[in-house]
């Protein structure tokens, strides 16, 4: 099978585009959850904010501005097919470049220091682009970015549990890091969390897990049932819209599992706003 | 119904209001985030000044061509926790944030007769458009970490610690809480 030649000057256009589009343009299915729970919510001043967040995703795709000002760092997940070949320069520095490219055109915040404690010099264009790349079947080049802003991330939790702990112990771990985020990372989230694999495995199927669309269960009937089960305690809390007291704390959680260590119970926990923004493009 | 409220905020406006309650805000804020309030607390004088004045905790996106400045939501309270006290003591009577303070700074509000508000976290388009007018006052090196002086008009915003201990985070999820 001949390979597919694919320019890094491609690439790096289709991800300045996507970094652009992202923060401007709610995906629709965030935006049908902020509808949906503005449409079940108990609190009246939550309801109120609610529409504003309603309000203000339609101002970001009317007027062609970012939803929020923290408009992250830009995570990609990125499928690549094995029967590409990448020409015209360096796979990586194509993002960086692409990033640098969209955040500056695109007048968005660069919020990339330098070095995290010594200099924290703002970089100026937001590079580095964080890039996680599978090697799939194919022919295709597949990018997904998601800007993860500070606040939310920020309550990110991993629990290297006892395998004792079981089911109930995942449980408590993943309520309590809702519990004790409250407020900081902008409810109504969304809660991406991974039962299983190594430690860093389990972070990133943390965030893996808030690639699907918002509310749609895991296709394994086990982990939906476990997922509808931390919905109802989550809401149950009362931590609402923004914190401000309310019966619609989550718009979903998203749980992945994966074959773990006879000796591990690994959770973790990765908080998504409900500015949850995502885009894709097949290149 | 929303309490209309004029910047700077005087101690007998600060004294009347309640946690929960909704205010729009208008008049002159002053944007710090983290580096700005570590190097405000390096200055015996500040680029402004500090009797009840309003602190918000934002770093702007860039402003594009003709636009008065870019998305502009609130950032997490709790990392300016450490500096507050000594900002309350300078005179300053109104935060502007989003999430929990910690006990010193609650404490501090109640001393001083300051408040506490959340303005939308993740609704800075809109927000942006209640800002009429806007400045880099101090550190433009720090880009979005500058401060700012900002000229707003019915910024919306929710009374979180009035200066009376009342706690909107801890009332409401009492309230909405299921056992």
């Amino acid at each position: 099978m001949p390979l597919r030649e694919l320019s890094c000057d491609t690439i790096r256009a289709a991800v300045a585009q996507l970094c652009i589009e992202a923060n401007r343009k709610l995906p629709p299915d965030v935006y049908a959850a902020l509808e949906k729970a503005k449409s079940e919510e108990d609190s009246a001043l939550c309801r109120e904010i609610l529409g504003d967040l309603i309000e203000n995703a339609d101002i970001a795709r009317r007027e062609g501005i970012p939803i929020c000002q923290d408009t992250g760092l830009a995570v990609f997940f990125v499928e690549l097919g094995q029967d590409v070949h990448i020409s015209g320069g360096d796979f990586r520095k194509a993002f960086d470049e692409g990033v640098a490219q969209g955040y500056t055109e695109g007048y968005l915040r660069k919020s990339s220091l330098d070095s995290p404690f010594l200099r924290r010099v703002n970089r100026g264009d937001n590079s580095p682009a964080i890039v996680y790349t599978d090697i799939v079947p194919g022919d295709a080049l597949k990018i997904t970015v998601c800007p993860k802003g500070g606040g939310s991330e920020n309550m990110s939790a991993l629990g290297m549990l006892t395998p004792a702990q079981g089911r109930e112990g995942v449980k408590r771990f993943i309520v309590d890091a809702v519990k004790k985020a409250g407020a900081n990372p902008c409810p109504p989230i969304i809660v991406g969390c991974a039962v299983g694999g190594t430690a860093e495995q389990c972070m990133l199927l943390a965030k893996k897990a808030l690639l699907r669309s918002v509310g749609e269960p895991n296709p394994d009937e086990e982990v939906a049932a476990l997922e509808r089960e931390l919905l109802e305690e989550i809401n149950a809390l009362g931590i609402g819209t923004q914190g401000f007291g309310g019966s619609r704390t989550a718009l979903g959680v998203h749980m992945l599992t994966h074959p773990v260590h006879l000796a591990s119970l690994s959770v973790a926990v990765n908080l998504q706003c409900h500015a949850a923004r995502h885009q894709t493009v097949i290149l | 119904m929303e309490i209309r409220l004029t910047l700077p905020l005087s101690e007998e406006a600060a004294l009347s209001l309640r946690s929960g309650d909704r205010v729009l805000l208008t008049g002159i804020v002053y944007t710090a985030r983290d580096e700005a309030h570590e190097r405000l607390m390096k200055l015996e004088d500040w680029p402004f000044e500090p009797q009840d004045a309003a602190i918000y905790y934002t770093g702007p996106c860039p402003a594009p061509p003709g636009a008065v400045i870019g998305p502009v939501g609130p950032t997490t309270s709790a990392r300016m926790d450490a500096y507050t006290p000594a900002v309350l003591a300078k005179g300053v009577r109104c935060l502007i944030g989003k999430g929990q303070r910690s006990d010193s700074v609650k404490a501090a509000l109640i001393e001083h007769h300051a408040v506490y508000l959340a303005a939308t976290g993740g609704a800075g388009a809109l927000l942006s458009k209640r800002v009429k007018a806007a400045r880099v006052l101090a550190f433009p090196e720090l880009g979005a970490e500058a401060v700012y002086e900002l000229l707003v008009e019915d910024l919306p915003c929710t009374v979180i610690n009035d200066c009376h201990g009342g706690d909107l985070y801890q009332e409401g999820q009492r309230e909405y809480a299921k056992p």
